[in-house]
């Protein structure tokens, strides 16, 4: 698990409104942009040569696969925050409030109890 | 010298600002009483007439990241942006510039590293809701300079529980020595027991009402020996995986010192979490400690200590023993 790269997507995702839209609309298309035009940079001019998704990481980047990325350490509060960003707005006009964050809980329901993934890196 | 004349420590909530803000058909049910609460508590630090605030937080992957992320830091400018386009968002907080004191900044970081704290720096800190929480519940006027100060409570591996306390026992010392005639107050948020983005997050209550009842009793009077006893970064994972924000209230708690029963406490369960707003009054004057008592008859707060043996929380002790 590249931890850090996934952690690196939500981060910048979560802080540039535009991006956030992209995601929102085409999560596949945004996650294969990001790799390019974000992802394998450390600045506007140098470059960081080694850093990649696995197989895995890309394709729950390209689902919203919230879940899977809980369950491999992602960090919880990126984790979090980017998708109430996507989803909160829409969950609380159909459910009301907070029904976004509680839909996360039960599907993460069967972690209560155990020690959770580390986000440790 | 300067003077010490408030410390803080209370949990923060970003919903707050919206929760208080909001038309009143759109307030959620529980805003009143927060409200009330809240603003009895700025009348704490009001009446300790402060001329600078020492803030402590930490920032939420706002500015701070993982390509160089520091366990302790210090902002040295002289003014502050605040709030980050994904907190307007989330949470409709607005922008701020804030003054910064840098005279006290400057002095804070030398001491610091004079005794043996290696800080980070910077001199382009932008200010995240953990410390523009604070500025909206108890002086949301944000006429003082500030002098924040960063924790890592967020990055495994972090500091110890001891370190935290033992940089908040530096703090005091600085700000005691602190050549000025100024009125300081120190102003640390961070969290009880909290769950983010896990199977616990937003349930009827927080995550682990029992921690937070010794918390309360363990900060409420200054008892470092239990939290060292008691407090690892496991045993606060296991009161919820955000629990770590703890540690920033045993900092403040360094600050007031071992032992010092704070002067003003109290609590709110807001459902997924539970709120504390506790202050110390290090050189305490009647005036500040009539403050305290009004604003606690208003709050329905306490005047001094809240032990774990409160009947507030037999509720919680019957839930834990029949599960």
């Amino acid at each position: 698990m590249s931890k850090y790269y996934v952690n690196k997507f939500l981060y910048t995702i979560d802080r540039d409104p535009e991006w956030v839209a992209s995601y929102r609309e085409d999560p596949r298309a945004t996650v294969d942009r990001w790799e390019k035009e974000v992802g394998g940079w450390l600045n506007p001019v140098e470059q960081t040569s080694w850093l990649e998704f696995t197989a895995e990481e890309r394709e729950a980047l390209a689902t919203h696969d919230y879940v899977w990325l809980f369950e491999h350490g992602a960090h919880f509060f990126l984790n979090l925050t980017l998708f109430i960003a996507l989803f909160d707005e829409e969950y609380a006009a159909e459910k009301g409030p907070l029904a976004f964050q509680t839909e996360m809980a039960q599907k993460l329901g069967h972690w209560t109890g155990r020690d959770y993934p580390s986000v440790a890196m | 010298m300067a003077e010490l004349t408030a410390v803080l420590a209370s949990t923060h909530h970003p919903f707050y600002y919206k929760a208080t803000t909001s038309p009143e058909d759109q307030r959620p049910p529980y805003a009143a009483d927060w409200q009330r609460k809240v603003e009895a508590y700025r009348e704490t630090l009001t009446a300790a007439e402060p001329d600078i605030l020492v803030m402590v937080g930490a920032d939420h992957f706002h500015q701070l990241w993982l390509d160089n992320y520091p366990q302790f830091l210090i902002g040295k400018q002289e003014t502050y942006d605040a709030t980050f386009y994904n907190e307007e968002r989330e949470f409709g907080i607005p922008k701020y510039t804030l003054a910064g004191d840098i005279e006290l900044s400057r002095y804070m970081h030398e001491e610091l590293l004079g005794k043996d704290f290696d800080f980070s720096v910077s001199h382009e800190l932008k200010i995240d809701h953990s410390i523009i929480c604070p500025i909206i519940t108890v002086r949301p006027d944000a006429d003082l300079p500030i002098v924040p100060i960063y924790t890592n409570i967020f990055v495994p591996p972090l500091p110890s529980p001891r370190r935290f306390y033992a940089v908040g026992r530096a703090i005091r010392e600085i700000i005691d020595s602190f050549p000025s005639d100024k009125k300081v107050a120190a102003i640390g948020t961070g969290h009880l027991s909290l769950e983010l983005g896990g199977p616990r997050q937003f349930g009827e209550h927080g995550p682990d009402p029992l921690f937070d009842a010794d918390a309360i009793e363990w900060l409420s009077t200054g008892n470092i020996d239990a939290i060292l006893d008691n407090v690892t970064h496991e045993s606060m994972a296991g009161a919820g995986n955000a629990t770590h924000g703890f540690m920033d209230l045993l900092l403040m708690m360094g600050i007031a010192g071992p032992g010092v029963h704070a002067d003003y406490v109290d609590h709110l369960d807001l459902f997924h979490t539970r709120e504390m707003y506790m202050t110390w009054y290090p050189n305490k004057t009647q005036e500040q400690l009539d403050a305290a008592a009004r604003a606690a008859a208003t709050a329905n707060a306490s005047t001094g200590p809240i032990y774990a043996s409160d009947p507030a929380w037999e509720k919680f002790r019957v839930t834990q023993e029949q599960a």
